[in-house]
Parts: C-alpha cells; sequence; structure tokens
C-alpha cells in the first residue's frame, strides 16, 4: 500500500477504501441492526444471525467479544458499529470511554473538562513513550 | 425571484437531539449549550425563510455500505425521521420543495456538479438536530416552519469532497437559487462539527483554537477557509471534524462580504464541540 499522508495520526483508523474494503461485511452486519426487525433477530439468535454476514473468524470474534477497537483495527467504520453499540443500549460517548480504556466517568470529565487536548496528541511520534 | 438570505452553520450532535427529546435541556449540562440558540430561534422566526437547503451527513442511515454518493440531493415530497437504532425521533417529517429541488438538480449538474438524485430518503440526526436547534421544540402534530431540501454529502468513507469542491457547489446552487422564477426567501445550513472524533484511543479530541480560526476563516476569507486539506481536519480537529467541509456548500452560497450576526461555541456535547454561526447576506 502506498504511504498516506494520514498515517501519522495517533489513535484513528482513517476509514478510507482499503478498510472499506476490508470492513464491507462488518459493516453491512452492524448497519442491518438499524432496523427494529433485524435487532430483534439478532436479539433471538445472535450467531445464527451474524452467519448470515459472510465476516472474517477474527471480525466475528471481535463482534461476539465487543472489542470496539478490534472491529476499528478490522475494518469497521465507528458510525456503523456505533449501531452494534446502539443494539448494546451503548451511547456514543459511553462507546468513547470504551474505546479509550477509561471509565464513564473518568471520561465524561475529561469532556466536561474541555476534552483531550490536541497538545501531544497530533502525531504517531508524540505517543512513542506511552 | 428566489434569493439567499443567509447561512446558519451549526453541529448535529445526536445527544443534542436525545436532550429535546427528552426534557433534558434545562440540566446543568445542557443548559449552555442551549443558551446559544435563544438568539438564532427569535433570528428564525423573523426572518421567516420558505425553504432551507440543508447540507448534512446521513450516517450510515440512509445509506449503509453499499452506495455511498458523494454529494445526494433530496427532491422527493417528504424526509421522514429514521430509525437510527434507537427508535426515529419524535419530530416532524421534512417537506421538500420537490420543483426547487429539480431546478438546484437540474442547474448544478450542467453547471458540471455530477450530483445523486433522491426521490426517496429518510433522514437521520443529521439533518433533524440542525432543524431542531433551530425551531426548538415540536409538539405532536406540529410541522417544521418551513420546507427543507437535504443535501448529503459523503463525509464517512475518506475522502469526502473537498472544502474547495464543497464551496464551489454552494456557488452553484446560489446560482440554481437565483435564476429560481418563484419569490422564496432561502437559506442555506451547513452542518456537523465542530473538532471531535469519536473512534479509538484519541477519542475526545477537542481543539478550540482551531475551531475558533475556522470560524473565523468562514466569516472573513471563505477562500482561505476552503483550501484547508483533508489531513488538517483530521490531525487537528478529530477524524470526525473532517465533517466541516460541509459548511463551505453553505458558505459558498453567499455573498463575499457577509455580515456576522451571531456566533456560540461550547465544549463539551457528548464528544463533540458545539459550533454556531449565522451569517447574513448584505444585499
Ligand atoms: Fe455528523
Amino acid at each position: 500500500m502506498t504511504k498516506k499522508d494520514y498515517d501519522d495520526i495517533p489513535g484513528t483508523f482513517v476509514f478510507d477504501a482499503d478498510r472499506s474494503r476490508q470492513g464491507y461485511h462488518l459493516n453491512m452486519f452492524c448497519s442491518s441492526l438499524r432496523l427494529a426487525k433485524n435487532r430483534e433477530a439478532m436479539q433471538a439468535d445472535p450467531e445464527g444471525y451474524m452467519a448470515g454476514f459472510p465476516m472474517t473468524a477474527a471480525q466475528i470474534e471481535a463482534v461476539r467479544e465487543r472489542d470496539w477497537n478490534g472491529m476499528l483495527a478490522l475494518g469497521g467504520n465507528i458510525y456503523y458499529t456505533s449501531k452494534l453499540a446502539a443494539f448494546d443500549k451503548i451511547n456514543f460517548q459511553d462507546l468513547a470511554a470504551m474505546m479509550t480504556g477509561v471509565s464513564r466517568d473518568e471520561y465524561r470529565d475529561m469532556m466536561l473538562n474541555g476534552g483531550r487536548s490536541i497538545e501531544g496528541n497530533r502525531y504517531t511520534s508524540e505517543w512513542e513513550d506511552k | 425571484m428566489a434569493k439567499v438570505t443567509a447561512g446558519v452553520g451549526v453541529s448535529h450532535v445526536p445527544a443534542i437531539g436525545v436532550a429535546m427529546d427528552t426534557g433534558l435541556t434545562e440540566q446543568p449540562y445542557w443548559q449552555p449549550v442551549f443558551e446559544g440558540f435563544k438568539f438564532s430561534r427569535t433570528w428564525m422566526k423573523e426572518s421567516k425563510p420558505d425553504v432551507i437547503v440543508l447540507v448534512y451527513n446521513d450516517h450510515c442511515t440512509a445509506f449503509s455500505a453499499e452506495c455511498i454518493p458523494t454529494f445526494a440531493l433530496g427532491c422527493a415530497a417528504e424526509f421522514a425521521p429514521a430509525d437510527e437504532g434507537w427508535g426515529p425521533r419524535p419530530v416532524p417529517v421534512l417537506k421538500g420543495h420537490q420543483e426547487l429541488a429539480s431546478h438546484i438538480a437540474q442547474s448544478v449538474i450542467l453547471d458540471e456538479f455530477d450530483l445523486t438524485i433522491m426521490n426517496a430518503m429518510e433522514v437521520d440526526h443529521g439533518a433533524t438536530v440542525p432543524l431542531s436547534v433551530m425551531f426548538g421544540d415540536m409538539e405532536e402534530g406540529d410541522e417544521w416552519p418551513c420546507l427543507v431540501i437535504p443535501l448529503c454529502v459523503n463525509v464517512v468513507q475518506y475522502p469526502p469532497p473537498t472544502g474547495n469542491r464543497c464551496y464551489n457547489l454552494g456557488k452553484a446552487i446560489r446560482r440554481a437559487v437565483d435564476s429560481y422564477p418563484e419569490d422564496l426567501q432561502v437559506m442555506v445550513f451547513g452542518t456537523g462539527g465542530m473538532s471531535h472524533q469519536l473512534q479509538a484511543e484519541r477519542a475526545g479530541l477537542i481543539n478550540p483554537e482551531w475551531d475558533k480560526r475556522f470560524l473565523d476563516l468562514l466569516t472573513e476569507d471563505p477562500v482561505a477557509g476552503s483550501q484547508i486539506p483533508h489531513v488538517e481536519y483530521m490531525r487537528e480537529a478529530g477524524s470526525e471534524g473532517i465533517e466541516m467541509v460541509m459548511w463551505h456548500v453553505m458558505r459558498g452560497a453567499l455573498d463575499d462580504e457577509v455580515t456576522e450576526v451571531h456566533r456560540h461555541y461550547h465544549i463539551p456535547a457528548s464528544n463533540t464541540a458545539v459550533g454556531h454561526i449565522i451569517l447574513e447576506n448584505k444585499s
């Protein structure tokens, strides 16, 4: 793959054509959950419902484990995976807390204090010591 | 003749819609968010637009991964609020202005902007939240006070259209409106942003200095603003901050010189910096 000018943004998956190709069936699975009848089917038989989408074994495992960052690494996009989160009754803010590895309250407090600063968070090189 | 009177830039954070739908707007967390829209609601009542061209992005609601149009214009008679996973928002159905929408589609396509035409489409929080914050609470049976032509922009799969392309599409929409024979007051809304990142380990990123500069450029030097490269939005304003390209469509539809009549900025609403600006044409 060619070098991309956004590859050095830390802690970020840019959902470009390469990721879209990789995550297509995972994203189709997630977005299907926007409809109530599909949510009911998923509720009734998660494994059977997932089997309707030709995802990779790793993607299925990430869904089972609700490994939110793992889904993104496997081509998921946040707007799609948020539909799976909604299925679990998790909103965007609590989902963000899970992806950043802090508690719900810690994340909410960080946002109330102005959010995550841009300082030290522009380049992957700034994260190397973390 | 139809004319473009003003432009509105506004974030469309889904949690703002939830706060309105569940009666939380007076809570200390939400009160400062809504305080900044008091002026705007009065201004909307006084300005009485006939039609809003509402530039927003669909969040994998009307469009799944199967089909991702860069620009899609809503030409239907109406647009129902969609179920995004939590049930549809309890807000009125949007009524379109089909003749103006078709006129805009024809005009901008001949102007070499190859739009997708949507004759059936549901709309998500990207379209309903800006209407809610600008018009206020709606009771059951109410209708939105004006007609709405939704214009969807892809900002989900990289790359979205460039700021420059969005700005020039705004100019083409302006030419289309200017050539429409009916007397109509048209507003253009640019929605999304401001700085925010929803995903992965950098989620929660906020950059108020960058946002302020963006708003300043929007008012004073829109051409410079339209030249901001994608990587700068993603690095400086968060991966989802790139939604702000849509504000350039609104700005392009206005005069080169505008009057900034209102600005509001607040951190946070959920994961996001809320930004809002009202720009009026002088003529
Ligand atoms: Fe959005």
